[in-house]
């Protein structure tokens, strides 16, 4: 069941759309105000319905499922996103502020809890820019337009000849207004926010905007700073108890027999052993811990050969599907271009496994009460999470209701529900509610990973230096930029799924990690091979405008002429570009290589990017800086090693991302391109940053690094 | 072993009596309910678990309950003074230095115990002091300049 949620997590990430409907849960009037507190709340829908992928579909869905006017004239919005540190708290209420023409203050944001919000679909793959974001505009727009119609019944005029701002209505000739709050008391705003939203109502243009486009804070900075929020490991409910789980001694292992005496016999301890599940929970983690340490001692098992990372490669090409190419998009013919060339190369290139590592492990809490079952997790899909509870308890999804509050980091790593389901046995066993927080060890080791691949490169160059075919294998990361933007007449490129050894997941930019680090540094060998400088090559054979323009401005800002002809043996500088989801990003970088040791240090990243129309420079300018330092991590350092079906560096003294002193000198810079909608920009700074690192070693060094991480040993020899 | 230990934690006299092996993070969190220090790693590699002991920051997650008998312990919620922020707090949500937070509290903790014995450090000691400090959003170019704006506002 695992790996085919892991599946579907992979095929939703490169269906670039969420996979599946969610449900519809009826939910009373009285059950609502409940949950949001009576008095603050004027308008209710009678059903929460689906909402991104609803709006896609042209499904339609009542303004009320999506927003609620309150008597103070403020806004509840909801949304079923969740917020892992990405922004969508603060964007998505600048979109329902922009469109209902209020402050950002005056909406407050229901994030991720089934019980309350529209199905947005997962948060992942950049979506929420493109497609969660329009539709929270969407029926907040709607619902500007029904309050102005109420104000136009109200004084009897037409309501084309009213104006929104700042949350006053107003009716201009008769010199009259109307404050949301006034129309709140005076009018049946519940009754007309029955109505569906409508998918071609006006939205503000990007001229128009004075809410998006501006840096809006994250509106609970001030809880995280003082230690308030609470994250779903920091949930406590009356009469908790702390859950710990027995997990196998290694991949594929099956429990022969155990002896719970050990834990039974300790005071407090409830003990739960469902066929291959046994767990433990405890008035605190330390006694929950020393119960499952007890029993485990006591466990037979029974163990599976396992690949090793030393055989990595050599494991995935061997299981290659099909000998081969599976379904392969080809241009013109491979074999005639590289018929036509005057030099033909051929490359492989590697990625290792590498972990996301989220500050917040998986975490989550569970609770029963007359048979229904809460649920506080941190994961990426409510919905989904909702329905895989539903399915392990044999109960109906109505019945559950899955919250997702704020939570710590995820960057694809969290699609799953493995803890909330642990909590909720545990806590149907114990008869109280339990609290289930994954260690770092078991997040190191029972997390899916990050893909590794092989990818094997061929191309052909004439003797004019242009590439006369490219043909691009890409083995077990997925086919996320996988295509050359290039523009090359004969392509074939193919994603060819294999025997993956760990379990595998969505990412931050997923596979395209991987396949821009190949494409990027394979295009920097024909560079070289052509006797070309490396920018000069790529625009030769570059027709999309909008790489173009972001690679011209990293270049320019890094001063890429002049720096190039200042490269040493021990100082080199590299540049990359790329485009995936709908963004792009071109990088230049400046490396130092210790030629004692190969140590490679990243003095300065010069990162142009662009994303469609900015929504929220601040929070933009965060998320690039923080995917050019996780790039370092991949690039350089972090490779998940493994033996014997054992994670052997399953702690962060084996495994090591960047830190405070990883960090090279940044410099952004965000092109604000408002000819095109507004795309996501979490994820695509990431994927320029290694191949741009390993360019600048090649010139250097004149040695070609072609496994990430990128070590440098093989420089260490002066 | 079960044994009782007696410290203070923002200002306020705690006893509890448990088993000496738990950590200061583990009390903290599951008897007093005080979860702005985080579980990180468990093994002193993230800092998100920072707090003040006697005025020094620790990795509670490495301190055993029964070290933190008789000292002083400030979390980040008892940092700021009624509702004025302390300053390392208002510098890091000035700079928005914080993307899922959840690194912040220790960042916090770490950043204010350095700047209360170092009022001027130089970019190289705060990295130095603050690279224990694990933050996965990666935002360590704007905590940086937090810092530093907290170093400013503490000096005025």
């Amino acid at each position: 069941m695992v790996e085919e949620t892991l599946n579907e997590t992979i095929e939703t990430e490169r269906a670039g759309m969420s996979a599946e409907a969610g449900c519809e849960i009826e939910l009373s009037r009285r059950r609502l105000l409940q949950l949001l507190g009576a008095g603050l709340l004027i308008t209710v829908t009678d059903r929460v319905s689906v909402g991104q992928r609803g709006s896609r579909d042209g499904q339609s869905m009542p303004v009320a499922a999506r927003l609620h006017l309150n008597t103070d004239g403020t806004f509840t919005v909801m949304t079923g996103k969740v917020e892992e540190g990405q922004g969508a708290r603060a964007q998505l209420t600048q979109a329902a502020a922009e469109e209902l023409q209020v402050s950002a203050d005056r909406v407050h944001l229901v994030m991720a809890d089934t019980a309350l919000v529209p199905d947005d679909g997962i948060t992942a793959g950049s979506r929420s820019t493109p497609y969660t974001v329009p539709a929270v505009r969407r029926g907040a727009a709607t619902a500007r337009e029904l309050l102005k119609q109420l104000a136009a019944q109200e004084w009897q005029v037409d309501a084309s000849t009213l104006e929104v701002r700042d949350g006053t209505i107003t009716h201009g000739t008769a010199k009259r207004t109307m404050r949301y709050a006034d129309l709140a008391k005076a009018r049946d705003v519940a009754d007309a926010f029955k109505q569906s939203i409508s998918s071609d109502v006006t939205v503000m243009s990007v001229e128009q905007w004075d809410v998006l486009g501006t840096s809006v804070p994250r509106p609970n900075w001030r809880d995280l700073a003082t230690g308030t929020h609470r994250y779903p490991s920091d949930v406590v409910r009356p009469n908790m108890l702390y859950g710990r789980v027995l997990r196998t001694p290694s991949y594929g292992a099956t429990l022969n027999s155990i002896d719970l005496s050990p834990a039974e016999a300790m005071e407090d301890v409830i003990v739960l052993h469902d066929d291959q599940f046994v767990g433990c929970a405890a008035p605190t983690s330390l006694r929950a811990a020393q119960a499952v340490e007890a029993v485990a001692k006591t466990a037979s098992w029974k163990t599976v050969a396992h690949p090793s990372s030393r055989e990595l490669s050599s494991h995935l090409k061997k299981n290659a599907r099909t000998g081969g190419r599976s379904r392969p998009r080809i241009r013109g013919s491979v074999e005639k271009g590289l018929a036509e060339a005057d030099k033909v190369l051929r490359a492989t290139y590697e990625a290792a496994y590498i972990q996301h590592t989220p500050m917040e492990p998986r975490a989550a809490v569970a609770e029963w009460k007359d048979d229904n079952l809460t649920v506080w997790a941190g994961v990426d899909w409510p919905q989904r999470a909702q329905r895989d509870l539903a399915r392990v308890f044999d109960m109906p999804g109505e019945r559950i209701r899955v919250i997702v509050p704020d939570m710590g980091g995820g960057f694809g790593g969290k699609h799953t529900a493995e803890a909330a389901e642990e909590a909720a046995r545990l806590a149907k066993a114990a008869g109280c509610p339990v609290s289930v927080r994954w260690t770092r060890a078991e997040e190191f080791t029972w997390a899916y990973f990050r893909p590794a691949g092989v990818i094997e490169c061929e191309a052909g160059l004439d003797d004019r230096g242009r590439i006369t075919a490219w043909d691009f294998a890409t083995i077990n990361p997925g086919g996320a930029a996988m295509d050359t933007p290039y523009a090359i007449a004969n392509t074939r490129v193919a994603s060819i799924s294999t025997d993956a050894p760990l379990q595998q997941g969505a990412y931050r930019c997923l596979g395209a990690t991987v396949n821009n680090f190949a494409r990027e540094s394979f295009m920097d060998e024909l560079a070289a091979a052509a006797g070309t400088d490396p920018l000069t090559f790529r625009l030769a054979h570059l027709e999309n405008p909008r790489i173009r323009t972001v690679l011209e401005a990293a270049a320019r800002h890094f001063d890429w002429p002049g720096r190039r002809k200042k490269v040493t043996a021990e100082v080199g500088v590299g540049l990359a570009c790329g485009t995936e989801k709908n963004s792009v990003v071109a990088a230049c970088v400046e490396v130092t290589i210790d030629r004692r040791n190969g140590q490679i240090s990243v003095n300065e990243v010069c990162e142009a990017f662009e994303c469609g129309p900015i929504q929220n420079p601040a929070n933009l300018t965060s998320q690039v800086q923080g995917c050019i330092v996780m790039g370092l991590g991949g690039a350089l350092k972090e490779a998940i090693e493994f033996e014997n079906g054992k994670i052997l560096n399953a702690s962060f003294a084996g495994y090591r991302p960047p830190r405070f002193r990883d960090v090279p000198k940044i410099d952004v810079h965000l092109i604000d391109n408002r000819a095109i909608p507004s795309a996501g920009g979490g994820e695509t700074p990431i994927i320029a940053i290694a191949p741009a690192i390993g360019n600048a070693v090649f010139a250097a060094t004149g040695v070609r690094l072609r496994s990430m991480p990128m070590r440098g040993r093989s420089l260490g020899q002066a | 072993m079960d044994a009782t230990f007696t410290f203070t934690v923002n200002g306020q006299e705690k006893t509890v009596t448990t088993d000496r092996q738990r950590s200061l993070l583990e009390v903290l969190r599951e008897e007093f309910h005080l979860t702005g220090a985080k579980y990180g790693c468990g093994e002193g590699r993230c800092g998100a678990c920072s707090v003040l002991m006697n005025g020094r920051r620790v990795l509670s997650c490495l301190t055993s309950v029964a070290d933190a008998d008789q000292k002083a312990i400030t979390t980040i919620e008892g940092l700021a003074q009624g509702s004025s922020l302390h300053p390392v707090q208002e510098a890091f949500v000035e700079e928005g230095a914080m993307q899922c937070g959840y690194c912040t509290s220790g960042m916090i903790i770490a950043a204010a115990a350095l700047l209360e014995r170092n009022p001027e450090p130089t970019d190289e000691e705060i990295v130095a002091e603050m690279n224990v400090n694990l933050c996965r959003c990666n935002g360590y170019t704007k905590i940086l300049q937090a810092v530093r704006r907290a170093a400013k506002k503490m000096r005025r």
